[in-house]
């Protein structure tokens, strides 16, 4: 399934999600191009992790529809998306604490087992940390060894789409500089579509081929990552008041 | 001594079967932090099949022991394995999402069905069997003493609970199908987000938990040749006792602590009363609870996430 970078691998028409009564999300249609990294950024609360947890299809779009290279996936049962290429570091990492390093990776490639090693290997060449680590038990591992384990984990399933929850949240610099380096190799030289959530704004902008702005559970805003970083609005919203 | 040492046996042989079936009680919780109610019917129903079974190897003329007991053993798996699939599909997965009493009060309807399905269709009276092994070996027999002795069947009991608990630790420790019902104890959002099947992962927790306790109900059938169908209740809430005690949750927690509610019971037999060794298990099932409710091998939830 050779798709040439450009072409739409990801779309989402009027997709409405809800939480019991509560509407997360109001109707968001965007798209991400096959080699794309693109990201979305918004406050706290904007629907910015539903909106990742319902391409997954945990909870379902109420209405609208999701189109994942041709395929509709909008009422696919989460364990089935991720079988057609989709795989994402959640919110929170999600790691499996009472797990060690290897487990969690292995884990993360149970949809693909044949290619296991391979991918073992490329993900220990990506964060070395881990192989450091690989027997260790995923609760003890510090913040930034985490977020690695959950990429990684991802990783481990040969996604063609990535999703990131907020890769950067609550690690020191150092740690974020590395795994932003990490997912600009991935996508350059593995040609890995990514689709990031990032409440740090501007690194995030910076990194992207395009972005999207989410208030409130509607996009708000879209353009390329530059174009954003010099938007007046966007840099009075997100920029220069926080960081 | 000699009477101490044949007790001793006895309690060991006991605490095997309790804890084939504490296993199923222990896994299931791990897995959707709920009892399985009619486990101990399961357990019922693996003893009657064997019954069954074992008149219809007679009829149709296998009465080699070592064959007909394994014949046995795979038709009683297979048949609870069944029925354990049946009791995830028909009292648990409809529920699921509910508030967490629901399912645990159909689970208990589930075991009443069962009870009744059984007495219906197999009869009230006390169902025997033959003796299928008899053998037995004399390990010390001095003048004066008490005869200590180890039958066939308690070695084959040993035996077989052994190996079925090493194959289960291996099988939870080392395959995938064991990985993926770890991440569904401890994550089950995050293990659908890696493409884990996770109805399909609990389903099978059910029917592995339902095996062993088909086998556990093998071995009491031919260790006390009767069996009748309100056998599962006593037995289940013991098993249950004996995961609780070993740290409900922790796979070898309930071998652990089928073994000592085994070794109790026979113990408080022997030098106390017959008539109150249950009251010896519950007892300990109600101390348990008050001063350890995380069980000996169980852990706390103090994890760094």
């Amino acid at each position: 399934m050779d798709r040439a970078a450009g072409d739409p691998m990801l779309t989402m028409t009027g997709v409405h999600t809800f939480y019991g009564a509560i509407e997360a999300l109001k109707g968001i249609d965007l798209t991400v191009a096959t080699g794309e990294i693109v990201t979305l950024i918004g406050a706290n609360g904007a629907g910015k992790s539903t909106l990742l947890m319902t391409l997954c299809g945990a909870p379902q779009a109420r209405y609208g529809r999701i189109v994942f290279e041709g395929e509709d996936i909008t009422r696919l049962p989460t364990c089935q998306i991720v079988r057609r290429g989709i795989a994402q570091s959640p919110e929170g990492r999600r790691i499996f604490p009472r797990m060690t390093v290897l487990e969690n990776l292995q884990l993360g490639a149970i949809t693909a087992p044949a290619s296991y090693a391979e991918e073992l290997e490329r993900v220990f060449l990506l964060f070395p940390r881990l192989k450091e680590r690989s027997a260790q038990r995923g609760g003890t591992l510090s913040g930034g060894e985490q977020q690695m384990l959950a990429i990684g984990r991802a990783l481990m399933s040969r996604p063609r789409l990535l999703l990131l929850d907020e890769p950067s949240l609550g690690l020191a610099p150092l740690v974020i500089r590395q795994i932003f380096q990490v997912i600009r190799d991935i996508n350059r030289d593995h040609g890995m579509t990514v689709f990031m959530v990032e409440q740090n704004a501007h690194r995030a902008l910076r990194l992207a081929h395009r972005a999207y702005v989410m208030v409130n559970g509607l996009i708000t805003l879209t353009g390329t990552g530059a174009g954003l970083l010099a938007n007046p609005e966007v840099r009075a919203a997100y920029l220069e008041g926080g960081h | 001594m000699d009477y101490f040492l044949q007790q001793l046996i006895n309690g060991v042989t006991l605490g095997a079967i309790y804890g084939l079936v504490a296993i199923g009680y222990t896994m299931v919780y791990g897995i959707i932090g709920m009892i399985n109610f009619a486990h101990g019917e399961i357990y019922m129903i693996g003893a009657f099949i064997a019954v069954i079974s074992f008149l219809v190897l007679g009829l149709i003329g296998i009465t080699w022991v070592p064959l007909a007991v394994v014949i046995v053993l795979i038709l009683t798996m297979l048949f609870t394995a069944v029925y354990g699939w049946a009791v995830e599909r028909l009292a648990y997965r409809p529920l699921r999402g509910s508030f967490r009493l629901a399912p645990l009060i159909s689970a208990i309807g589930m075991s009443i069905f069962l009870q009744n399905y059984v007495q219906l269709v197999q009869g009230a009276r006390v169902k025997p069997l033959p003796p299928v092994m008899s053998d037995v070996i004399v390990l010390m027999d001095r003048a004066g003493g008490f005869r200590v002795s180890v039958s066939d069947l308690q070695l084959l009991i040993l035996a077989l609970t052994v190996t079925l608990m090493i194959g289960f630790t291996q099988v939870i420790a080392r395959t995938s199908l064991g990985r993926a019902q770890r991440a569904c104890e401890q994550d089950m959002k995050m293990a659908s987000l890696l493409g884990i099947d996770v109805d399909r992962t609990i389903s099978l927790t059910f029917v592995m938990g339902a095996a062993l306790a088909g086998v556990a109900g093998v071995m009491v059938t031919m260790y006390y040749g009767v069996i009748d169908f309100y056998i599962g209740f006593l037995a289940g809430i013991k098993a249950f006792t004996a995961a609780v005690l070993g740290g409900i949750g922790s796979l070898p927690g309930a071998m652990l602590g089928g073994l000592l509610i085994g070794l109790i019971e026979a113990f408080w037999s022997a030098y106390f009363s017959v008539e109150y060794k249950d009251v010896a298990t519950f007892v300990i099932l109600v101390l348990v609870l008050i001063f350890r409710p995380t069980g000996l091998l169980g852990r706390p939830d103090l994890e760094k996430v």
